[in-house]
């Protein structure tokens, strides 16, 4: 690895926040180039990986969706892991490093919670002050995981700007930090935000890729046609996307929330539609008007419901290297529910997604597909069944 | 332009200069000119007009409700450089603006925009040294001081950096934190402004958290400018006008 971490993707990514924050984003610069190749510190995260959180997850088979599709698909089973979604890689790693840079309070935004559970969870390990930061609509809708923080000891701030969702609550957190970063680290829950934070939690999600990628070759002997993930800032995506980058036969395709539809304008889908903004520090595709004013996003899953996304997807998004598609609530609320009388497993809104995507593309027939079962669905059950 | 900016931290009679901010279409556009005009007469020796944006980091509560306010009651960047247009007959005008607004725009076409409609300088809060030289280089063309600002926490050589590309003045924040009225300044503040005098033989205005004629006299003792926003966009949503012309006398006369 080199001894710089990269800025920029392409015209993408940078640093647009308040000086107050630069010596602490160069002070976590320097701590993740040291931390990502200190044996010490990655002996602990691998340790905590393994016997804490659950990993390796399994690569699953999902037979009867296969039938039902026609391909063979593999599902990452990220709902496994201890809190039940992929966020807790990252938010176990951005404790220690925490930790190892001597902060004594750590702060989090979440969406739908999971990210949240995640941090408490990883705080609560080590005995650490934790506020996060959540949207009024986003606690209404997502109210299990505001109980799970609260019973980890983690304080739940209440935010009531603006469409008081996950925009809104990484605008607080990053607030708090202005005024508190000498003491206080923010675990950004997604690939997205100033840089370090896009290569720090890629660094620490692609271990979903890493053994999803050694996984299959393990027992397929060949690598998947196709890897398909949802987006929302992007991290299970970039998490899960980053080895297969240079393997140029595998088709990669990030599914985004289409919410009420592109043309409504009431979606979560910067990737698919938007144009190039900063929002969060970084530039990236970004929903906006005209005049560069941030538009709010719509979708029925809290955590896709985001107006902007990971700058090295915008990058890859340019290059054509990653595809994106769209995929509206109604389609995901169904595949919800099709998905989990198909394999016993109920998904979070988010990977439904993914999976109404992959019921509406098989692609051609046969091919083998690996999907990112982000997380599982046990928060979204209020959500879906108050729809009808 | 650059020269009104330096003649404002000269020509004052003051102990500093006197910088009110204002948002720019709060609580409306007409009403946002008459506040600035209020603020000249009252004694300011510059304004620094903000250019609502939806999510505005740097910001409090305060100010961020009252640039929401002003994007509901209507306000454009066209609007505001409108009031800019009127305000800078009588007073210098600095623009405060987000990075996304100018970069949507693009920074050579938002320079010139600033520019035609007056604006002495331009201040762009989350436009860090690093990201700026675009938008340096086209104010540079356009005529207007692109203003840097400097935190308690920069380290000396990132403030020699800044130092050295910075136009009009640099803008010393006083404390690590959102704008917002805090009840007293920061004991290191002299050393702060010291530090930033190292960097530069522009002058050094401070703000964030002046709220007070007594934090007015105390920082005017300290820096060149003195810059009050909090306190003044309440005094504009309590009294409009007349209420910021007050508050805005109040600081004036501590200065003297
Ligand atoms: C289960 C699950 N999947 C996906 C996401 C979307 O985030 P990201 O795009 O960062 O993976 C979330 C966010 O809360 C989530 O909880």
């Amino acid at each position: 690895m080199s001894a710089e971490l990269e800025r920029r993707f392409g015209p993408y990514g940078g640093r647009y926040v308040p000086e107050t924050l630069i010596p602490t984003l160069d002070e976590l610069e320097r701590g993740w180039i040291e931390l990502r190749e200190d044996p010490s510190f990655l002996d602990e995260l691998h340790g905590l990986l393994r016997d804490y959180a659950g990993r390796p997850t399994p690569l699953y088979e999902a037979k009867r969706l296969s039938e039902r599709v026609g391909n063979r698909i593999l599902l990452k089973r990220e709902d496994l892991m201890h809190t039940g979604a992929h966020k807790l890689n990252n938010a176990l790693g951005q404790v220690l490093i925490a930790r190892r840079l001597g902060k004594t309070r750590i702060i989090a935004e979440t969406g739908a919670g999971q990210h949240g559970v995640a941090t408490a969870t990883a705080c609560a390990l080590f005995g650490i002050e934790c506020v996060v930061y959540m949207g009024a609509e986003d606690i209404r809708r997502q109210r299990p995981n505001v109980e799970r923080m609260g019973l980890l000891g983690a304080t739940v701030e209440s935010v009531e700007i603006g469409a008081r969702t996950l925009k809104e609550a990484v605008s607080a957190a990053i607030r708090d930090w202005v005024a508190s970063s000498e003491t206080t680290h923010y675990v950004l829950g997604s690939a997205v935000g100033p840089a370090p934070f896009p290569v720090i939690v890629r660094d620490l999600q692609r271990v979903i890729g890493d053994e999803a990628r050694a996984q299959v070759l393990d027992r397929w002997g060949k690598l998947p046609d196709r890897v398909i993930a949802c987006v929302g800032g992007g991290s299970n995506a970039i998490g899960t996307f980053t080895p297969f980058l240079e393997d140029t036969d595998v088709e990669i395709v990030g599914v985004e929330a289409a919410g009420e539809g592109l043309e409504s304008g009431r979606h979560g889908a910067p990737l698919s539609t938007g144009a190039r903004g900063i929002l969060h520090g970084s530039y990236s595709a970004v929903l906006q008007t005209e005049e560069g004013q941030i538009l709010e996003a719509h979708s029925v899953s809290a955590g896709l419901d985001y107006p902007g996304s990971g700058p090295q997807l915008a990058e890859l998004r340019d290059t054509g290297r990653v595809r994106f598609e769209a995929v509206g609530d109604d389609a995901a609320v169904s595949a919800f529910k099709e998905f989990s009388q198909l394999e016993g497993i109920i998904p979070a809104l988010e990977p439904a997604h993914a999976i109404a995507w992959l019921l509406e593309n098989p692609g051609a027939g046969g091919s083998l597909d690996l999907l990112t079962l982000s997380g599982r669905g046990d928060k979204d059950l209020a959500e879906v069944l108050g729809r009808g | 332009m650059a020269e009104r900016i330096a003649a404002a931290f000269n020509g004052h009679g003051k102990r500093a200069a006197l910088m009110p901010y204002l948002m720019g279409g709060y609580p409306d556009l007409e009403s946002s000119v008459a506040i600035g005009e209020a603020c000249a007469a009252a004694g300011a020796d510059l304004v620094e007009l903000g250019i609502p944006f939806s999510d505005p980091l740097a910001d409090g509560p305060v100010i961020h409700a009252a640039a929401t306010a002003a994007l509901d009651a209507g306000a454009t960047v066209e609007g505001v450089l409108g009031v800019c247009a009127r305000l800078s007959a009588s007073i210098p005008v600095v623009l405060m603006v987000y990075a996304n607004v100018v970069l949507v725009d693009g920074a050579k076409r938002f320079a010139g925009r600033a520019a035609a409609a007056g604006a002495d300088g331009l201040i762009v809060p989350d436009l860090p040294v690093d990201e700026a030289e675009e938008l340096r280089a086209a104010c540079d063309r356009a005529g207007i001081a692109l203003v840097p600002l400097v935190a308690p926490n920069t380290t000396p050589e990132r403030i020699t950096e800044i130092g050295a590309v910075a136009r009009g003045f640099v803008y010393t924040v006083s404390v690590a934190g959102t704008t917002g009225e805090r009840r007293g300044v920061p004991p290191e503040l002299a050393d702060t402004v010291g530090r930033v005098r190292g960097g530069t033989a522009l002058p050094v205005a401070v703000g964030f958290g002046v709220s007070t004629p007594e934090h007015a006299r105390a920082v005017g003792g300290i820096a060149d400018g003195v810059i009050v926003g909090t306190r003044l966009v309440r005094a504009a949503g309590e009294g409009g006008a007349e209420k910021v012309g007050e508050v805005v006398a109040s600081l004036a006369e501590s200065l003297r």
